[in-house]
């Protein structure tokens, strides 16, 4: 094998993780917020907006926009780590958490897993029991102002134990299933979990 | 604090000639000015007029008319890539 | 299965070309050549194997005397926020090495052979491949005639800009029209305003049907001229882009 070739003087702009528990492994701290995306920024009307939950439930339900804020919401503190290694902490947003989606409908006893699903056709898995007990929330706020478009506004899904492409941007709702059903980047060579304390970056991590 | 610019994803949208070395690292060839279709909606275009997004866990080309994907590509840990061409309905070389 | 290959160049000289651009002359042995519109692929390697890789445009022309000309001139522009530009601008000393692959495109290429009108149009360091394109022209004697629309903050800004001026001042130079968006220096009289239809209009100068269009620079301005152009009667398959991404605000 070939010796690689080092560039004099070259670091990169990532910073050694600091010391303590919370920067996941392989990862690094960033006090930016990247933007990224698989695709162009979806523009739903929120007068057309709405979120839904289905699939194997008793019955579907749907909520416009204003339904939606109407729901009880709180703040979320919470540390992000995108598989792409960087890590960004006590990022602040406002939304709904998970919870209290699903205690608005009634889950048939076989759904054990979720897809949640966006705009402009991205797709991510999770089990359910990850959207459980405060883990997962659906944000309208980041840092005190309407979640921009960028960064997923209206509305995205945030998972913070999860790396960040399962905070589905734009997200519109979530099928309550039987089988997992692997979303757009598990179904294309990502781990189907994502875990990043255990670096579960790649499918056979 | 200084405010850093924060573009827009339209504004960090590429096109494919950004991708141009990757795809000679794949297809062993320059593909920018393949011709290729949209599996989605049938427009014809140079590989070049795809819409490129390389800032994602792995890079997205899509269409310029219908914006569907019509190739990913993803490298993984030991440094093979995966490419889902399924959006093309051919490339013509 | 590789048919692209890392090489090592030397960086022969760094020339300031603007407070944020800089033209890097690398020396590349077993440089096959290139054409007009290509780049290359830089890769920076720290000492714990981490990768950075960013494209840059090929600012010289290729060189058709033998043998082929080892040097190339990349134009390089310095992102605030950056990880690539920010090193090459910063740290980078004529004498030290840089990986790059190339050269690479076959689309955004002008070779200067067909004899039809050829529009530039330029934002910012998207002049960089066009620069290229104008300068073969002007090494091969090429006849077809060529206008360059180039977009820039302020004067400061304008990349190549004695150079631009002295070809177009040959008879059968490029026409070269400036516009300035941020500020103008006193006395300007020329545009003052982001490249739009009218503009394009009063360029092309009624020669639509038969020109090849090649547009480079930010992804909005590239979308809004090539739209433009097609409203202008601009078949889409006439009209070449290549997006550079942000402006950077």
């Amino acid at each position: 094998m070939t010796e690689r070739f080092v560039t004099r003087g070259f670091v990169g702009r990532r910073q050694a993780p600091d010391a303590g528990q919370r920067i996941p492994p392989g990862q690094y701290l960033t006090n930016d917020f990247p933007v990224l995306s698989a695709g162009p920024t979806p523009h739903t009307p929120l007068a057309e907006w709405t979120f839904s939950i289905a699939g194997l439930v008793a019955q579907p339900i749907s909520w416009t926009w204003d339904e939606f804020l109407a729901l009880p919401a709180r703040e979320f503190v919470v540390d992000i780590s995108c598989v792409t290694k960087w890590t960004k902490l006590n990022t602040r947003w406002q939304g709904v958490s998970v919870d209290t989606l699903l205690e608005h409908v009634s889950l048939d006893r076989q759904a054990a897993f979720a897809v949640a699903w966006s705009d402009g056709g991205y797709t991510t898995n999770l089990p359910i029991a990850d959207l459980l007990n405060g883990q997962a929330f659906v944000a309208y706020l980041y840092d005190g102002e309407p979640l921009a478009p960028a960064h997923g506004g209206p509305a995205r899904l945030v998972v913070p134990h999860l790396y960040f492409w399962k905070s589905a941007k734009w997200v519109r709702g979530l099928r309550l299933l039987e089988h997992d059903e692997p979303g757009f980047w598990e179904s294309f060579g990502y781990h189907n979990r994502g875990d990043p304390w255990k670096e579960e970056r790649y499918s056979g991590d | 604090m200084t405010t850093t610019y924060q573009p827009d994803i339209e504004d960090l949208t590429l096109d494919a000639n950004a991708v141009g070395g990757l795809l000679i690292e794949i297809f062993g060839t320059d593909m920018t000015a393949v011709l290729s279709q949209c599996a989605h909606c049938g427009n014809r275009g140079e590989v070049a007029t795809l819409r490129a997004y390389v800032h994602a866990p792995g890079t997205v080309l899509r269409c310029g008319v219908c914006a569907q994907v019509v190739m990913r590509i993803m490298r993984t840990a030991d440094g093979h890539y995966l490419v889902d061409a399924r959006g093309a309905a051919y490339f013509r070389v | 299965m590789a048919t692209i290959e890392w090489r090592l160049a030397t960086v022969a000289q760094i020339r300031e070309e603007t407070p944020r651009v800089r033209t890097f002359v690398l020396d590349l042995p077993d440089w096959a050549g290139h054409l007009p519109g290509q780049h290359v692929d830089v890769r920076l390697t720290a000492e714990d194997g981490y990768q950075a890789q960013r494209s840059y445009s090929i600012a010289s022309e290729p060189h058709s005397d033998a043998p082929r000309s080892a040097q190339i001139e990349l134009g390089v522009e310095r992102v605030e926020d950056g990880e690539v530009s920010p090193f090459m601008h910063d740290v980078l000393m004529a004498g030290d090495r840089l990986e790059v692959r190339g050269p690479i495109g076959g689309y955004f290429v002008w070779d200067g052979m067909a004899p039809d009108p050829v529009l530039l149009v330029a934002g910012g360091s998207g002049i960089v491949p066009l620069m290229a394109m104008v300068r073969h022209r002007s090494a091969t004697g090429t006849r077809a005639p060529v206008t360059l629309v180039y977009s820039s903050r302020t004067r400061d800004d304008v990349i190549y800009h004695d150079e631009l001026a002295g070809l177009a001042a040959h008879a059968d130079g490029p026409r070269v029209i400036h516009t300035l968006t941020r500020s103008q220096p006193p006395g300007w009289t020329g545009f003052d305003r982001r490249i739009d239809r009218q503009m394009l209009e009063g360029a092309l100068d009624g020669t639509a049907v038969s020109t090849q269009a090649f547009v480079c620079g930010p992804t909005p301005l590239v979308e809004s001229v090539a739209e433009a152009l097609v409203g202008l009667g601009f078949a889409p398959g006439r009209v070449r882009t290549e997006r550079f991404g942000p402006s950077g605000g």
